[in-house]
């Protein structure tokens, strides 16, 4: 079988070095655990304890957490490759999976690359120069300009022959880092330097191209896969159209709403633009299709594994980092076009760590419970950290992907949503609500995927505090979760109060709690996490009375909510089963320490909700001087404005003292690689802005206060 | 680890042996007229307790409950329920105290006493109710504390006096002030027990005027909330017009001043719930030594019989009989009572159980005591004592037995024996006037007088010198005397209405409330309670060492014989109860009609008394059964 490549044979890898973190880094060692070939980890300090270093049999540490210190080292890769004897590297996706320095550098040592010829990743990782060769090849291209003269002025004249809406995107990088839409030529300039500045900062090279916008377009991709002996072929179709500030957070495969003529124009459009560059390995070509028109361009080919790669495995029933690894041993594709199946549909949906309501900003912080769905043939999860791990601001705040299959598409999307709404993270905040919002809109659901979905159906999956009716509903569920929650709490305080007491005082530890003539009853102030109103946080009284009989009688304010009796059974550690009005369910609840706050996550039916109170009495030495009384509440004075999140302040655009109006930037922080402007939160003058340019802030941070005088 | 699997294996050993031997049947009549009609009076009586308990736990009233809040302050059930382990039961002491006692409500004399778990650690929680007469002390309400004290004291428990209260209520100075059991007594607790090592916490929580400046100053530690806790010997008014000084509350007596200047605070809570979070840190910090608590309680069965069924039980019409054991069936761990001495002083049932796995000795009266009924609960009681095996006492007693007969037998001697047993018990000892506790039974069965760590009545419960009627009976008599020696006549009318007022008022003055008003008890109880509350009590009793226990005098009664020839004679002796322990010298041959030649008689382990010749009729029933026996 075999016998055209003899020569590969003894030069089969055995150990691979993977020169990435997380999820992937952890699918990778699936993969080549199952083919028995040994893992090597590559950390930063960040990440000592993190699971992609706990999975791999070797573990090597490669600089501090900053990933241009650690994960783009690739001198420190290397290193760590020679050291532990590697004879592959993977570069995973992001970092240095699309460097052509590095892959050179890799064949250059003597380590296989896993990956395509750097190259082909030259050729494609600039942007203008890829559009050249492709339009060369007769892969159709959207309209632009892709030049070298960077002046601003000949830049506003090609963006204004192109004509508006026009976008602005950096020559190097991808995920949407650096991109600016411009609706009118007024605009332009601004946000031509923003995109020079961040693709500065993000890339070290800040070369910018034009095009023209397409205003209804849909994002589909098309995996291909070539083998060293110049075959190349296509795995089908990924829709990636629903995106958040240029990310992709659900992809679907196939594309829906397309015919199987349109897949095999793409098909064979993308195998002919990785034949351009002599591609091999995995590689995804992407393109823009105008919804409109039904004419698809070629965007950009991404020279690596894609993060919604799964979607493509389910759907084609193979493993694509296997056929990477076999790619890289020189093997021949296991498959042929005419071979390649296409069975079912499936979907991925990316769970990040980010701030929906403050325009999907990156959170970061402890993932205090994390209990991902369970796992099945049909249902994968990928994730790279455990409960406890911290989602820091040096890397992408993904914390999972989850992965559904379906015989179909509305079986899949059933999957999902039934996942989404199981999939259980707190500590942080996450678009797990979101997505399952987006799972749950009409339009998603009839496959009306385009880039600007969640743009144009905004009305239905962000929250209108106007609308009295739905908001009068959510906080009926949320009192009702409160109630549940409430019970669960009491019932898990006092197994863990019984756990730990005394063995001849067991009595006093009995359920219900004794009270001499009258039933034991205690009273919750909860603060709901209330995204229907303004200022994010509602507050609920939640009156508990522990019944003779071991139920619980729950109030939760108002004369007009009726009391419910609650009987409550633990489990197992989060899981309880409740009993009320002649229904029993599992609900599961999560409760955590933060910043003096205890947190209350409950899920129940197809609900999450969070709830936050005042820490109970326990002091321990080192917090009893931090202790902060109720009066001293955590919220600011008006006018004061703090940091969003954690990042690096890059610019900072007003004085200290400085008179200034509503709106008004006073700062330019970064994170995650995003910029991200501070306003003035009312016409005034600035007090306390003491940050520079340069400076480390973490969220919550006082900024400045816009005062009066 | 060793102890708790020896001592779980004997406690199966134990439980196989009470499932043969001691399960109590179930007797109840639930068709009869009787117990329907006992039913219906005793809901009554339940919902008339459930009604007077709802009141109090309202406080001083909405306006003063809402003043206090407006202060951020909690109230004094709240301020318990966050200082004990969250989940945990928490005994609250005569929550009726102060019922109708003034002319103004008092609920729960102006104070919350009981006992609760902090860490593991069972504390006696004292606190004042600022929104009942600004926390001041009423009579009641000295009486309560101390009460309060005592029940600390006897069982190690340290104190948490959560403060909040403007000292003595100066109109009823006279009986707060001067006396011995008044206010003063309770810096004078608090000095004894902290030289006890019994640990006395103060969380200063509001204000803490005058007197009550020292139960803080007292304390081995004390907590105060910054703003809310003042602690002065005299308040802004008086400074001003004793020394014409003008300064503010908080600048006099604040926290920042006891704590960082005068040193009168240890803690500087930020608000209350600070306050209390370090309360409870300094129980859990006591690390008290003792090694009392490391006896383990083996799981125990709940009883065969429905406990709630006590409500129905309780005898409501103290003229009909009730057997005591269909109460104790109802309070026992699996219904399981090993009673001891079944067949003999019948009208007295004892025996031993357990309540939620702790052993007990449990005395209740089945009728009138008799000769035999206290010598039988004397007996008992020393078994208890010698073993340490707490003794709950079941009350239901109309008196010992009068009439000429029962005098010459020497009841008062044998009642006497009872109450000398029952005052030196050194046990925990636990008292519940389950339905009349009249005369000089009140003393045999542990009576308010006789220290019993705890005491409570069931709403049904009477107490009284002896019966309305009979004492109207008496004082008619008298009266009647009386008149006759003035020469005055006295009508039937008279004679009646006379009769009526004093059976009315012993009617008032016996009601369980009356005497729970008084702080004559630690409590009114819902018979349905009982089980779980003697659990409680139980442990909370068990937190000492074991003492031992020695007894007074005892007055013995010998009887002269002639000679004493006969086993047959020696066998019917043996059918009354010995009081005294034996010893044979000389090798005593009883069966072959040998005379015994010298006795020796020991009473409490030491030899008392060597005989021969003519003998107390307890050595030769003792030594008829040794002999028989051998």
């Amino acid at each position: 079988l075999f016998s055209s490549t003899p020569d590969f044979d003894n030069r089969r890898i055995e150990k691979i070095l993977i020169a990435n973190r997380g999820e992937i880094a952890c699918r990778i060692m699936r993969t080549a655990k199952k083919l028995g070939i040994r893992t090597v980890a590559v950390y930063s300090d960040a990440d000592k304890y993190s699971l992609h270093v706990k999975s791999a049999d070797e573990a090597v540490r490669i600089g501090p957490p900053p990933a241009r210190l650690s994960y783009l080292n690739s001198s420190a890769i290397i290193e760590a490759a020679n050291k532990t004897g590697a004879q592959a590297i993977h570069p995973g996706y992001g970092f240095l999976s699309e460097s052509a320095d590095f892959a050179q550098l890799c064949e250059d040592e003597g380590f296989s690359f896993i990956g395509p010829p750097a190259s082909a990743i030259r050729d494609m990782g600039d942007k203008s120069a890829s559009k050249r060769i492709m339009g060369a090849a007769g892969v159709p291209l959207v309209p632009g300009y892709h030049g070298d003269d960077q002046h601003i002025d000949f830049m506003k004249s090609e963006a204004d022959k192109i004509g508006y809406p026009i976008l602005i995107k950096p020559t190097h990088g991808g995920g949407g880092k650096g991109m600016r839409i411009v609706q009118s030529p007024n605009d332009f300039v601004d946000s031509f330097l923003g995109a020079q500045r961040e693709a500065a900062a993000s890339f070290g090279i800040n070369t910018i191209l034009l095009e023209k916008y397409i205003t209804k377009p849909s994002h589909i991709e098309v995996q291909i896969f070539g083998d060293k002996l110049g075959n190349v072929i296509h795995l089908n179709e990924r829709d990636c159209s629903v995106q958040r500030r240029h990310q992709k957070i659900i992809e679907e495969a196939p594309a829906p709403n397309i015919n199987n003529d349109f897949r095999s124009h793409l098909g064979q459009a993308a195998v002919s633009a990785a034949k351009a560059v002599n591609y091999h390995n995995a590689g995804t070509v992407e393109f823009i299709v105008d919804t409109l028109s039904g004419q698809f361009y070629f965007m950009e080919m991404n020279t690596r594994l894609q993060v919604e790669h799964p979607v493509t495995e389910m759907i084609v029933g193979q493993d694509l980092v296997e056929w990477q690894i076999r790619v890289a041993n020189g093997e021949p594709l296991p498959l042929i076009q005419t071979e390649v199946p296409l069975s079912g549909h499936a979907f991925e949906a990316r769970i990040y760590a980010e701030n929906v309501l403050k325009g999907f900003l990156p959170a970061t912080g402890i993932l205090h419970h994390y209990c991902p769905v369970q796992v099945s043939s049909a249902v994968r999860v990928e994730t790279g950290v455990e409960q406890g791990d911290t989602v820091s601001m040096h890397y992408d705040p993904m914390i999972a992907k989850l992965v559904v299959w379906g015989e179909d598409r509305i079986g899949a999307l059933i999957k999902l949503k039934d996942c989404l709404s199981k999939f259980q993270v707190a500590g942080l905040p996450t678009n797990l609500d979101f997505l399952l919002k987006l799972a749950n809109h009409g339009a998603f659901e009839n496959g009306e995927v385009e880039t600007h979905f969640i743009e144009l159906h905004k009305d239905g999956l962000f929250i209108n505090p106007n609308d009295t009716l739905s908001t009068e509903a959510a906080y009926d569920a949320a009192k009702h979760g409160a109630a549940i929650a409430a019970a669960c709490l009491c019932e898990m305080e006092h197994a863990a109060t019984k756990e730990h007491a005394p063995g001849n005082l067991s009595m006093w530890y009995a359920k219900p709690p004794f009270r001499v003539n009258h039933c034991a009853r205690h009273t919750m102030e909860l603060e709901w996490d209330d995204e229907y109103s303004g200022d994010g946080f509602k507050h609920l009284t939640v009156h508990m009375t522990c019944l003779p009989d071991g139920n619980y009688l729950i109030e939760t304010g108002g004369s007009s909510s009726k009391s419910l009796e609650i009987n409550v059974s633990h489990l197992g550690k989060h899981d309880f089963k409740v009993e009320y009005g002649g229904i029993s369910k599992n609900v599961s609840v999560a409760v955590y320490s933060k910043d003096k706050m205890e947190h209350i996550h409950i899920w129940h039916a197809s609900y999450h909700h969070h709830f936050k109170q005042r820490k109970r009495l326990e002091l321990s030495d080192s917090d009893d001087s931090e202790y902060r009384p109720a009066l001293e509440s955590t919220s600011h004075p008006p006018g004061t404005v703090v940091a969003p999140m954690a990042g690096l302040v890059v610019k900072v655009l007003a004085k200290d003292g400085e008179k200034v109006g509503e709106g008004q930037p006073i700062l330019v922080l970064e994170a995650m690689k995003m910029e991200h402007v501070v306003k003035a939160s009312t016409a005034g003058y600035v007090h306390g802005l003491r940050v520079t340019a340069g400076q480390q802030v973490s969220d919550g941070t006082v900024l400045f206060t816009v005062k009066d005088k | 680890r060793r102890i708790s699997s020896s001592a779980s294996a004997s406690s199966r050993l134990t439980r196989t042996r009470n499932f043969c031997l001691g399960v109590l049947p179930d007797t109840i009549d639930r068709g009869s007229e009787s117990f329907a009609s006992n039913c219906r009076v005793m809901e009554g009586l339940i919902s008339q307790l459930h009604s007077h308990i709802h009141q109090v736990m309202k406080g001083g009233g909405p306006e003063a409950v809402k003043r206090n809040r407006s202060r951020n302050k909690l109230l004094p059930r709240e301020r318990i329920d966050c200082l004990i382990d969250p989940g945990s039961s928490f005994l609250e002491l005569s929550q009726l105290a102060g019922h109708e006692l003034y002319e103004e409500p008092l609920p729960s004399g102006g104070i919350i006493t009981g006992i609760g778990p902090v860490h593991g650690k069972l504390c006696m929680l004292v606190a004042n109710d600022p929104t009942v007469k600004g926390g001041t002390y009423y009579p009641i309400t000295v009486k309560k504390h101390l009460r309060a004290q005592e029940i600390a004291a006897k069982c190690r428990l340290p104190c948490m006096y959560l403060v909040d209260s403007g000292g003595a209520f100066l109109p009823k100075q006279a009986e707060v002030f001067p006396d011995k059991e008044n206010f003063g007594r309770i810096f004078y607790n608090q000095a004894l027990m902290s030289a006890e090592g019994i640990p006395q916490i103060a969380l200063v929580l509001g204000s803490c005027t005058a007197g009550g400046a020292y139960i803080p100053a007292m304390a081995d530690e004390s907590v105060m909330v910054k703003g809310n806790g003042t602690i002065f010997l005299a308040g802004p008014p008086l400074v001003k017009a004793a020394t014409g000084e003008e300064v503010s509350a908080e600048d006099l007596g604040g926290a920042t001043v006891h704590c960082r200047v005068s040193g009168v605070s240890d803690y500087f809570a930020q608000d209350e719930l600070h306050a209390l979070a370090i309360g409870r840190n300094i129980i859990k910090n006591l690390h008290m030594a003792g090694g009392i608590n490391d006896h383990l309680v083996s799981d125990y069965k709940e009883p065969l019989y429905n406990v709630e069924e006590l409500r129905s039980i309780a005898p409501t019409d103290l003229k009909q009989s009730l057997d005591i054991r269909s109460i104790i069936a109802r309070i026992v761990d699996g219904s399981e009572f090993d009673e001891f001495k079944k067949l003999y002083g019948t009208t007295l049932v004892t025996g031993f159980a357990r309540i939620l796995g702790q052993p007990v000795g449990i005395l209740g009266n089945n009728g009138i005591l008799f000769n035999e009924s206290a010598l039988k609960g004397a007996h008992f009681i020393e078994l208890c004592t010698q073993r340490n095996i707490p003794l709950i006492f079941l009350q239901n007693i109309t008196g010992f037995m009068v009439g000429s007969k029962s005098e010459a037998n020497g009841i008062a001697k044998s009642g006497a024996k009872m109450v000398m047993a029952v005052s030196c018990a050194k046990v925990p000892k636990i008292t519940v006037i389950v339905g009349g506790s009249f005369g000089a039974g009140n003393y045999a069965m542990c009576g308010r007088a006789y220290s019993p760590d705890f005491m409570f009545f069931w709403p049904n419960a009477r107490i009284s010198v002896m019966g309305g009627v009979q004492a109207a009976g008496v004082l008619a008599q008298i009266e009647r005397g009386n008149r006759k020696k003035a020469g005055n006549q006295w009508s039937k009318e008279e004679e009646e209405i006379f009769r009526t007022r004093v059976v009315e008022a012993y009617e008032r003055e016996g009601s369980a409330y009356y005497s729970t008003a008084r702080l004559w008890d630690d409590g009114v109880i819902d018979p349905a309670d009982t089980r779980k509350i003697l659990g409680l009590c139980i442990a909370a009793s068990m937190n000492r060492k074991p003492e031992s226990t020695k007894y007074g005098v005892f007055r013995m009664y010998f009887i002269k014989f002639k000679q004493v020839r006969t086993p047959q004679r020696l066998i019917s002796f043996a059918e009354r109860s010995p009081d005294c322990y034996f010893d044979l010298q000389g090798g005593a041959n009883i069966r072959g009609r040998k005379a015994v030649p010298v006795v020796l008689l020991f009473k409490n382990g030491e030899k008392c008394d060597s005989v021969i010749g003519t003998m107390p009729k307890e050595f030769y029933v003792a030594a008829n059964e040794r002999v028989l026996a051998s």
